[in-house]
């Protein structure tokens, strides 16, 4: 066993590896960024090394001072963690070429899978299912419809040039293949310029189902069962789960033994994810195969009580497997949700700031939190905006969910936007409890999960005024505490001698006025606090809510004085006018990004811009005034 | 400790009968005052919110803290005073907290009269001013009113305290650093031109406020020169060419919400008074004060009943217990406020009264405020008594209370008839706040009592005339006397004229002198020196 590792990473998933390592009496190496100077890994390893500055093209991504600093370090492995390096081919080579062991596989398998459509050769030599299509040189209708016929209906006719939905068609029936195909030609024609047409079976309500695999160098090879990582937004995962709901135990066998046959395909060693794709009727697809340790390992780790991390130090320094697979059972479910410092209500724009309150839900045998941030670290624009992963472990699906949901209700942060209202929207609606799971659960759910209907608001506007009362007895309670006279009825908030006025309230995007009811029972409400605004976490969902504050007629006075704050921290990519040029309303002034997200900012009115106080690649804080803008008189 | 423990039995015929009794009176008070708060009338009112203005209470509750208590004052001023209804005397006055900061608020209600000022709406302005200057409160004038109510500018514009006098006083507040802010969220024409002006600190609304000693139609009379109200004093001319104003505020919310900001930049806090302690419910709700006091006012009860529901935790120390049994003195607390309570069980004797001023020093030496239970038909009288000096002991109470420098609560909740009413902190007293229970009466005398004096006088002339004088006769003659005590002996009359500061639901007893207690403590307590005692 290896004595010293390196781990070429950062955030919970380096602090995670070290937890393992620090077990197994491994001493651990981290490696740091400017901008991770005093995080979390960097203070639980046994030492750290810096690799260059913020930007992770110019330190994480570095292959060179990562290995330098395994070298220095006197390091024997290197754990690449999951992303940055940690399927790069050229990474593992040089490693190798070091002296170095990389914790991942060989790096033949990390290159057979690198290419999505020549891993879809190598698989379907061997026999692993695949979505069946035609990608044939005959572009002649009869030939693509004979081809559609042998598929089977529902198939997607797809551009081979395609993208973002454009000439894409899905059939449902032979009688409506032609004009479909016509029309699907005429506008990959009009957006590409090439009407070249590929043929799918159309998946109705495909799930996303993977298997964790492991191997040795000893030529074992066993599966860890399954995920289900269907519930995702822009194919990011949100919420994943083991075992997936429904699946039996012939299937589950089915897909375990594709999946080893997948692996041993490129003689894989070390921990791996195949993924499929699981249609209604039961069969599945190979998708692609992940050559690393994922960040959804851990409700694996739950359901079979083995640790993969472990698995992985042991299986690199050429030991086998630490179990057989008659060995390896699956014991209750497990849940993680993502906790990213993000706004779902924002298209889930990127947040950052400070974490000035940061209370996870308090871990136990059920609850556990793999995290790289403490209270007061920076969500910076450097990296994933991940904050956390919540695992719950339960003896049953709908025991666990119910943890799920409690325990994202405990969850406090503050000091920026995040996705636990969200998560929690998702843990508490009816089709997710009914496990009604597909890759479209969130567009199809999405009234549902955002709360924005009139019955969820109708529910949430008692809710709402009680808790705004309910707040204001607090801070009164803590006022008088404060106060040399605590005891005084001037610090009571009953409205007493006054007639009590109607509560204007947001909830959600909504407005609601409201008589607060004594009979509402704020029992099984949790009321999260955040000065301006408050969460409130209830049976029904999350809603996030706000007292209007009284208009006082300063609407427009900041347009007056013409300023334009940046909407977040971020880094300035364009600006598109000229000092002093005039421009109309709505026009783009400006361009920022965000964690590889761009955001515009546009003219308030008529006018023109007087001055830039940032130039093409400054940085910016959040609020930062990024211009000054003089409006037109009218 | 010393709980109290009730002797009432609450499923008593007698206390529903009480109850019943009570609670016509609460009722009647309470349909009043729903009168009384809706101002001026509909049309007033809608006229006002169609110019975009707030109604005057929307305006007190925007500027208090939110759902903090306001203890309103004198809601009844003027009721049934003048041939026409001025509600609450086109004025509401009351405190309330601002920024975490008891403040006294003023705010004219433009929908009554346009908020002109009747000779009760003066009374009470300066009423509201003398509170906030006993206590110590910061005031907020929120200022809607057209000036003096010109009809009766004999009773409102030339004596000491008349429309001068609210001037007068903020000069002498604000140099005892008692902060006076005013918005002016509407017209502040003439002598109310003043308020704004004299203020340490002073808002107005844009397009909606206005300022001037003469308006449009008196500069016109005075010199012809024609001129429009914004052009002679509107916010804008104000806040940048007059500097009669110092801050412009869009909206009347936005007037408060600056309003707001003024009070919470006055760097004072308040001083803690003595030893407090931490609030008690009492052992009985205050409500069923309703079935202790007798329907019947004639009929006596033990006030030790009425004392265990309205201090902490029932919790009554008494003074003297055995002595002058006709007063009950003793400490208690309210609100964790530490009081020394004086109450009537009887009529007053040369003993009770004496016991009554032995106990008001003690309190006046530790800085004890004094609530006074009022429910007194007057000293004993007769030859024994007259010989045994009862007016040299009254005289030791009356002079104890007069001059006892510690705050004093008086509240009627029962008769008020005579010298008694000197002796318990009657308004010529000046108790920081004085209210008044449904039930009460207040006159010099008895109506029954009056009438009889009268009547034997009358007899006494028919008598030496050599006149028959039938019992017939002498019926018809008591009865208009009666009645007319009867009518200007009831709270509502007493409280129209500002002989008190409100007449209260005794259900609210303990959370008004709460209120009030608490505010009085905005001011230190002062050493007292008291008068000569006759001995």
């Amino acid at each position: 066993m290896f004595t010293k590792i390196l781990i070429a990473n950062r955030g919970e998933i380096a602090c995670r590896i070290i937890k393992t390592a620090r077990v197994m009496g491994i001493a651990t190496v981290a490696v740091y960024s400017d901008a991770d100077c005093t995080a979390l890994h960097v203070e639980m390893a046994d030492e750290a090394v810096y690799i260059g500055p913020a930007p992770s093209n110019e330190s994480y991504l570095v292959v060179d001072n990562l290995i330098q600093a395994a070298i220095d370090s006197g390091a024997q492995a290197i754990h690449p963690g999951y992303g940055f390096l940690s399927e790069n081919a050229e990474f593992c080579r040089q490693c190798a070429a070091h002296n170095i062991s990389f914790i991942g596989p060989p790096v033949e398998a990390i290159l057979a899978m690198g290419s999505k459509s020549a891993a879809k050769t190598i698989m379907a030599d061997a026999g692993v299912p695949l979505v069946p299509g035609y990608h044939g040189e005959d572009q002649s209708s009869n030939t693509l419809k004979l081809e559609a016929n042998k598929i089977g209906y529902p198939v997607l006719l797809k551009a081979a040039a395609g993208g973002g939905g454009k000439g894409m068609r899905s059939v449902f029936s032979e009688a409506e293949f032609e004009s479909a195909l016509e029309s699907a030609k005429r506008e990959a024609i009009s957006s590409f310029n090439d009407d070249i047409m590929l043929v799918e079976k159309y998946l109705l309500k495909p799930r996303h189902v993977e298997i964790q695999i492991f191997c040795d160098s000893h030529n074992n090879a066993v599966y860890l069962f399954e995920r289900d990582c269907s519930v995702q937004r822009r194919h990011q995962k949100v919420i994943e789960e083991a075992p997936a709901p429904g699946i039996t135990q012939t299937l589950r066998l089915q897909m375990g033994d594709a999946a080893i046959k997948a692996a041993q395909a490129i003689n894989y060693e070390g921990a791996g994810t195949v993924e499929f794709l699981l249609d209604s009727k039961g069969n599945f697809f190979f998708m692609e195969m992940n050559t690393r340790l994922q960040v959804e390992h851990p409700v694996t780790e739950m359901i079979t009580g083995q640790d993969l991390v472990e698995w992985q130090l042991i299986v690199s320094a050429g030991g086998h497997l630490p179990s057989s697979q008659s060995e390896l059972k699956i014991n209750g479910h497990a849940f993680e949700a993502r906790i990213y410092a993000e706004d779902p209500d924002q298209d889930f724009l990127p947040s950052t700031g400070k974490l000035n309150l940061l209370q996870p839900p308090s871990e136990s045998a059920n609850v556990r939190v793999d995290t790289g941030v403490v209270e007061g670290d920076d969500v910076s624009i450097y990296y994933d905006p991940m904050i956390s992963k919540l695992i719950v472990w339960d003896t049953d699906r709908d025991r666990a969910l119910t943890r799920l949901a409690n325990a994202l209700s405990e969850y406090r942060i503050s000091g920026l936007i995040t996705n636990i209202g969200f998560l929690y929207n998702i843990a508490t609606s009816n089709a997710f409890r009914a496990a009604d799971v597909d890759t479209g659960f969130i567009e199809e759910h999405e009234e549902e999960i955002f709360r924005k209907r009139e019955q969820d608001i109708s529910y949430a506007a008692p809710l709402v005024t009680a808790a705004i009362l309910k707040l204001r007895t607090q801070k009164a309670l803590h006022d008088a505490h404060q106060s040399n006279e605590p005891n005084s009825p001037w610090h009571l908030t009953c409205s007493w001698g006054i007639t009590q006025q109607q509560i204007k309230a947001q909830v959600q995007q909504a407005i609601i006025d409201g008589m607060p009811n004594p009979q509402t029972s704020l029992d099984k409400v949790t009321i999260v606090d955040e000065g301006a605004s408050f969460d409130l976490f209830t049976p029904q969902g999350f809603f996030h809510c706000a007292e209007v504050q009284p208009d006082l007629g300063l609407d427009g006075q900041d347009l007056d004085s013409g300023s334009l704050k940046a909407p977040m921290n971020g880094t300035v990519v364009a600006s598109f006018v000229n000092v002093g040029e005039h421009v109309s309303k709505g026009e783009v002034l400006m361009v920022m990004e965000a964690m590889k997200m761009e955001h515009a900012i546009t003219a308030p009115s008529d006018g023109m811009v007087i001055e830039f106080y940032f130039r093409h690649g400054d940085l910016v804080d959040g609020g930062a005034e990024l211009l000054a803008f003089e409006a037109d008189n009218t | 400790m010393a709980i109290i423990k009730t002797k009432i039995n609450t499923k008593s015929a007698d206390f529903s009968a009480n109850a019943e009794a009570m609670e016509a009176k609460v009722d009647d008070l309470k349909s009043t005052l729903v009168t009384i708060n809706q101002g001026g009338g509909a049309k007033a009112r809608e006229r006002h919110i169609s110019r975009g203005k707030l109604l005057p209470r929307e305006r007190v509750q925007g500027l208090l803290d939110p759902g903090s208590p306001f203890l309103e004052l004198s809601a009844l001023a003027a009721h049934g005073v003048y041939d026409e209804e001025v509600p609450a005397a086109g004025i509401i006055t009351g405190i309330g907290r601002v920024s975490g900061q008891e403040c006294m608020v003023v705010a004219n209600d433009a929908t009554v009269k346009g908020g002109s000022y009747y000779p009760l709406t003066v009374k009470k302005h300066l009423r509201a001013q003398a509170i906030a200057a006993e206590n110590n409160l910061p005031c907020v004038y929120l200022v809607d009113s057209g000036g003096a109510n010109l009809p009766r500018q004999d009773d409102v514009f030339p004596d000491r305290e008349h429309f001068g006098r609210i001037f007068f006083n903020q000069a002498n507040m604000s140099a005892r650093n008692i902060p006076q802010i005013a918005a002016v969220m509407g017209s502040c024409t003439a002598g109310g031109a003043y308020v704004p002006a004299m203020a340490d600190e002073s808002i107005i609304v844009k397009e909606q406020g206005t300022i001037f000693l003469a308006g449009p139609p008196l500069v016109k009379a005075a010199t012809g020169e024609v001129v429009t109200a914004e052009e002679l004093g509107g916010a804008d001319v104000h806040s940048r060419i007059s500097g009669v104003v110092d801050h412009l505020a869009n909206n009347d919310h936005h007037a408060l919400d600056l309003a707001r900001k003024a009070v919470s930049r006055l760097n004072r806090t308040k001083p803690v008074n003595g030893d407090l302690k931490e609030t008690v419910e009492p052992d009985y709700e205050t409500k069923e004060i309703y079935g202790v006091v007798p329907a019947d006012a004639r009929k006596s009860y033990d006030v030790r009943e009425i004392i265990a529901r309205i201090v902490d935790g029932s919790d009554f120390d008494e003074f003297k217990t055995l002595y002058g049994t006709t007063l009950v003195c003793g400490f208690a607390r309210i609100f964790g406020y530490p009081v020394g309570i004086v109450a009537n069980n009887g009529i007053l004797f040369g003993e009770s009264a004496q016991k009554g001023a032995h106990f008001i020093e003690l309190c006046a030496q530790r800085k004890i405020p004094l609530v006074f239970l009022q429910n007194i038909t007057g000293f004993m009288v007769g030859k024994q008594y007259e010989n045994d000096g009862i007016a040299k002991h009254g005289a030791k109470m009356v002079t104890a209370v007069a001059t006892a420098n510690v705050p004093k609560f008086t509240v009627l909740i029962g008769g008020s008839f005579g010298a008694g009413n000197y002796g318990m902190c009657g308004r010529a007293y000046d108790p920081r706040f004085m209210f008044m229970w449904p039930n009460a009466r207040i006159s010099v005398m008895g109506g029954e009592q009056a009438a009889g004096v009268l009547a034997q006088v009358t007899r006494d002339k028919h008598e030496r005339d050599g006149n028959e004088w039938s019992a017939e006769d002498e019926a018809a003659f008591k009865q208009p006397i009666i009645d007319s005590y009867e009518h200007q002996g009831h709270p509502y009359y007493a409280s129209a004229r500002l002989w008190d500061d409100g007449v209260i639901d005794p259900a609210d007893t303990r959370m008004v002198l709460g209120l009030s207690i608490s505010a009085s403590h905005n001011r230190v307590i002062e050493d007292t020196k008291f008068g000569v005692f006759r001995m």
